[in-house]
């Protein structure tokens, strides 16, 4: 840091304290606020966020599409037809990027001919990407996707149709178990560079506060969600 | 919240209802515009209390509540002026007006302006304490459940906001109305908005005032009633001087007039054919 | 972004007078409104909620320095980059700085108050740097050279129309020539221009609706996805975010999610909620190569510890304008500069000085709806009356104002000589009132009556005039003070 840098960060950090009429914090204080930090509280429990599993499912998939996503519910078996049948249906392009996880290398993709994955970050020019999820949200039907060399952001983001591939055991009640399932896999600091979480399609409200589906992000997201 | 208004909450919402607590002296804060612009309002309010058992006593040294001063950054003015309500309300059961904005001023406003004189504060919350608008004291803490009155009509009923917001003022007047022979309600569709009256706002930004008091009468004549009701004196002549611009026939009162019976009378804004007193 | 808050009457004027405003404005009073409160009524928690959200805002304001510290710790850590920016000044020079350190030569931007707030997209087109908006709302109002009039919703004062001509004028030299009518064809058509843009910027600017001091993370939540957009696509990452967006971890956040949304537009959810962690790790297939966070105080740590301090809980949801009826009548230009409504009417005056931005607090009538909705309890009337107390200390108030104020005190502290007058204008009102009951002009009073009659008092008196003879024929002790 250079010596301009580091003025103005005390600058800042005195300002801080003095307003605040104290210096650093130290002592029992500072103990209390790493405490806070090592084992953070969490607030008001949602009871809509605490239900049992199958019913957890039932909300994710109301939710969600409430949020304009579609959702279908198959056997591991049927995922790859299923979305065959979804791109036959709206009539997309049989050509789609797909995120090189070994996830999803588990479905049996061969077994419809017509469709052809390229796996890697998604590009312009695609029109529709298939990823999995790292968990999703029953509370309001949203996705959580954390960024990776398995799940590049771009995938999420560029295509015009996001076809998501979810399964059951990864939908969990509120954001506290998402944090949670987080620190388990990556390390309490360590988290990936991204956490996209995303409620249904890209929209807009900004002209004439009239929701418009497709601003950035894709306009279409369809969720397969697949039975234990 | 004084003890005995949560406890008629309570009861009212959870609990057979216990026998209501009365108290007996009840001093009236007639408001500054009621005792100027609509003595019949201050009546009404004496009325009600009388009919529901209190000794209603009225005294002399009140003037004003200090909002004008306090809305207008005057701390001095208004701490002088809270001093001076508190004085003339010590050692009364309880201190009622028949205006959620100065009853919202004396319970909810007056222990904050003397925060650095302890021996005050203790004064201003001991009458904030004792302080409520007309309406919440009738049915929260003397729980009167109707009144004898009849107005024939439809009349549609504004939440004034300091009644509504800081003192939960809703449904106690409609509670009471519900009782009134003859009278129906029909409400607006944002009966909670603000009319745009705001005290000295009104004059101080008339243009901004108009938009927001222009909306609050189409939302009146929507509503299809023949008769604006409110519980404030300052929204009321606010609307009423925007209707009759307009050239409206609703008639606006004061709720405690028509619950009160004295819905003949003239309704503010209109001439009074009676004898000169 | 120059401040017109002086001309604040004058802008009140301009907006009353804009049909194509006022027409937005009735949308904007019953939707907002309406859908927050039905999100608010889906959710049984929400006031428990709200509840935590206003102590977590407290909790992280009472341990600030130790908040930032940590984030600043924890994006070190992961190969961030951390600035801090005590001014505007400095924000903008640091910013700008890093720009040209990758050669940038547009920037694409997702909508950031605090961008707007140091006015960086005026700087960086000064040292030649193109900076382009992608909210679409932010992006029609640069076209058409505006500020923002809501903060969530910058191009709520425009209709379709407008929009459409705007987009005609922009568009056509990119072979767009035809004029849109529909709203998606309008929306398809920015998305594709943008799109482009998205992919040809250098530098990604967005600002944080938090930063996560637990894990260093800056929190963004869009609907359009224009943030993540900013955030994945260019090489630099910048974040630009003042000292309050600090909270301390993301359970902390899930509270302050639950509330955003429902507050802002009624959404259980934003469709983009993203944390990022610095840069792109080894192995990414994307993400940008730098992530630099810009730390702004401008003047907010002065507030902590003053009675103003509640303020700096705000999280921006714009619930307090969608519900004010002020704002409703004259939206968000007429504030004069970048927050309006009752935040922006208790904010503009610590940033850019009370002198300047007066009669924002004082144009309330302090109904308390946005109190009564602000997700973080933020007791706004109340912090416009210590405006107001702060311009009469320093005889800021207008000298009319403080002559009226000061007549009516000296009457009103002598119970005896206010009943003697207001006996006589009583009389007077009464009287010349009588036959029309009611003014339809009266003298010192024409700030009422250009609108509204003025309501004539009955004949008879004071109700005290009345009351005293009402009483003294039944008992005369009945005056007594007990």
């Amino acid at each position: 840091m250079s010596e301009s840098a580091a003025t103005a960060r005390s600058q800042i950090l005195n300002s801080i304290r003095r307003a605040l009429r104290r210096g650093e914090i130290s002592g029992a204080e500072r103990q209390a606020v790493e405490a806070r930090l090592a084992a953070p509280p969490r607030g008001p429990a949602v009871a809509r966020a605490r239900l049992a599993q199958p019913e957890k499912v039932a909300l994710f998939c109301q939710w969600a599409e409430a949020n304009n996503a579609t959702v279908a519910r198959v056997g591991a078996a049927a995922v790859p037809a299923e979305i065959m049948a979804y791109l036959a249906r709206n009539n997309l392009p049989t050509d789609v990027a797909m995120a090189p996880s070994p996830q999803l290398a588990d479905y049996d993709w061969a077994s419809q001919k017509m469709l052809r994955p390229r796996r890697g970050r998604g590009e312009a020019s695609d029109q529709v990407a298939i990823t999995g999820a790292f968990a999703a949200i029953a509370e309001t039907g949203t996705l959580v996707m954390a960024s990776g060399p398995e799940h590049p952001v771009t995938l999420n983001l560029l295509p015009d149709t996001h076809i998501v591939v979810l399964r059951e055991a990864d939908i969990v009640g509120g954001y506290e178990e998402v944090w949670e399932r987080l620190r388990e896999r990556y390390g309490k600091n360590r988290m990936p560079r991204t956490i996209n979480t995303i409620t249904g399609p890209s929209r807009t409200g900004d002209i004439e506060q009239t929701i418009e589906l497709g601003a950035h992000g894709p306009r279409r997201m369809h969720i397969v969600v697949v039975r234990e | 919240m004084h003890p005995i208004f949560a406890a008629a909450i309570l009861s009212a919402v959870s609990k057979p209802p216990s026998p209501p607590i009365r108290p007996r002296r009840v001093a009236l804060f007639v408001t500054c515009l009621v005792d100027l612009f609509r003595p019949s309002v201050g009546f009404a309010a004496v009325k009600l209390l009388e009919e529901a058992g209190c000794a209603v006593e009225v005294p002399a040294a009140q003037v004003c509540c200090g909002q004008p001063a306090y809305n207008s950054g005057d701390r001095k003015t208004t701490r002088a002026i809270a001093a001076q309500v508190i004085d003339a309300f010590e050692g009364y059961d309880a201190v009622v007006a028949p205006s959620g904005s100065c009853g919202g001023m004396l319970s909810h406003h007056y222990p904050g302006l003397f925060d650095d004189d302890p021996a005050m504060k203790l004064k201003a919350e001991n009458l904030a304490e004792r302080s409520y608008e007309l309406m919440a004291f009738l049915v929260d803490v003397l729980g009167v459940k109707k009144v004898t009155a009849r107005y024939d009509g439809a009349v549609t009923y504004h939440d004034s906001c300091s009644g509504l917001r800081e003192l939960g003022v809703k449904d106690q007047p409609r509670h009471l109305l519900g009782s009134v022979a003859g009278l129906t309600l029909r409400e607006m569709k944002s009966p909670e908005v603000c009319c745009g009256f705001g005290g000295t706002f009104c004059v101080k930004y008339p243009e901004i005032s108009n938009a927001m008091v222009g909306e609050k009468s189409a939302d009146i004549a929507a509503a299809g009633a023949s008769t604006l009701l409110a519980g404030d004196l300052g929204c009321l002549m606010n609307m009423a001087g925007k209707l009759q611009r307009e050239g409206s026939a609703v008639q606006v009162r004061h709720v405690a007039e028509v619950l009160a019976g004295m819905g003949d009378l003239p309704a503010i804004g209109e001439p009074d054919s009676r004898e000169p007193g | 972004m120059e401040s017109t808050a002086r001309d604040f009457k004058h802008n009140v004027d301009h907006a009353l007078a804009d049909p194509n405003l006022q027409d937005s404005l009735s949308k904007l009073k019953v939707g907002f409104s309406e859908r927050r409160r039905q999100a608010a009524e889906r959710l049984p928690e929400f006031e428990a909620l709200r509840d935590r959200a206003r102590d977590i805002k407290n909790h992280a304001l009472a341990n600030l320095d130790f908040y930032l510290e940590e984030f600043e710790r924890k994006v070190l850590a992961l190969g961030g980059h951390v600035h801090w920016a005590p001014t505007a000044a400095d924000a903008r020079r640091i910013i700008a700085d890093l720009c040209l350190s990758v050669g940038a030569r547009t920037v694409a931007k997702s909508k950031s108050m605090v961008a707007e707030e140091i006015a960086l997209n005026e700087h960086l087109e000064a040292i030649g740097i193109a900076p382009i908006e992608t909210d679409l709302g932010e992006y029609i109002i640069q076209l058409r050279h505006e500020p923002p009039s809501h903060i969530i919703a910058p191009a709520v004062h425009l209709t379709k129309d407008q929009v459409a001509d705007t987009f005609l004028e922009h568009h056509a030299k990119l072979g767009f020539t035809k004029r849109l009518t529909e709203r998606n064809d309008l929306v398809a058509e920015a998305r594709h221009v943008l799109r482009q843009k998205f992919l040809d910027a250098d530098v990604g600017l967005t600002g944080a609706n938090f930063l996560v001091a637990e894990t260093g993370s800056s929190m963004l939540i869009t609907n359009e996805g224009n943030a993540d957009l900013s955030n994945t696509l260019p090489r630099m990452h910048i974040v630009l975010a003042s000292i309050e967006k600090v909270i301390p971890t993301l359970e902390d956040a899930a509270v302050l999610l639950r509330v955003l949304a429902r507050s802002a537009t009624g959404q259980e959810s934003s469709a983009y909620t993203t944390l990022n962690t610095g840069p792109k790790r080894p192995g990414d297939l994307d993400g940008p190569e730098q992530y630099h966070v810009v730390i702004l105080d401008n003047g907010r740590s002065n507030v902590l510890g003053t009675d103003m301090q509640d303020m700096l809980r705000c999280i921006r949801c714009g619930a307090c304008m969608n519900h004010c009826p002020v704002y409703g009548a004259i939206g968000g230009h007429a504030y004069g500069w970048v927050y309006p409504g009752p935040i922006g009417a208790v904010l503009t005056p610590q940033l850019i000085g009370v002198e300047e931005a007066g009669n924002l607090p004082n144009a309330s009538t302090f109904c308390g709806r946005c109190e009564s909705v602000c997700p973080v309890r933020i007791p706004l009337p109340k912090l416009m009356r210590h405006w107001r107390e702060r311009e009469f200390e320093r005889h800021l108030t207008p000298a009319a104002v403080r002559r009226g104020l000061a007549l009516w005190s000296f009457i009103a502290r002598r119970p005896r000589l206010y009943r003697g007058l207001t006996a006589l204008a009583n009389r007077i009102l009464a009287l010349f009132g009588r036959a029309e009951g009611r003014y339809r002009a009266l003298p010192l009073a024409s700030g009422w009556t250009r609108f509204r009659d003025f309501p004539a008092p009955p004949a008879g008196g004071t109700f005290h005039a009345q009351w005293t003879k009402s009483r003294s024929v039944k008992s005369p002790s009945a005056q007594r003070k007990p």
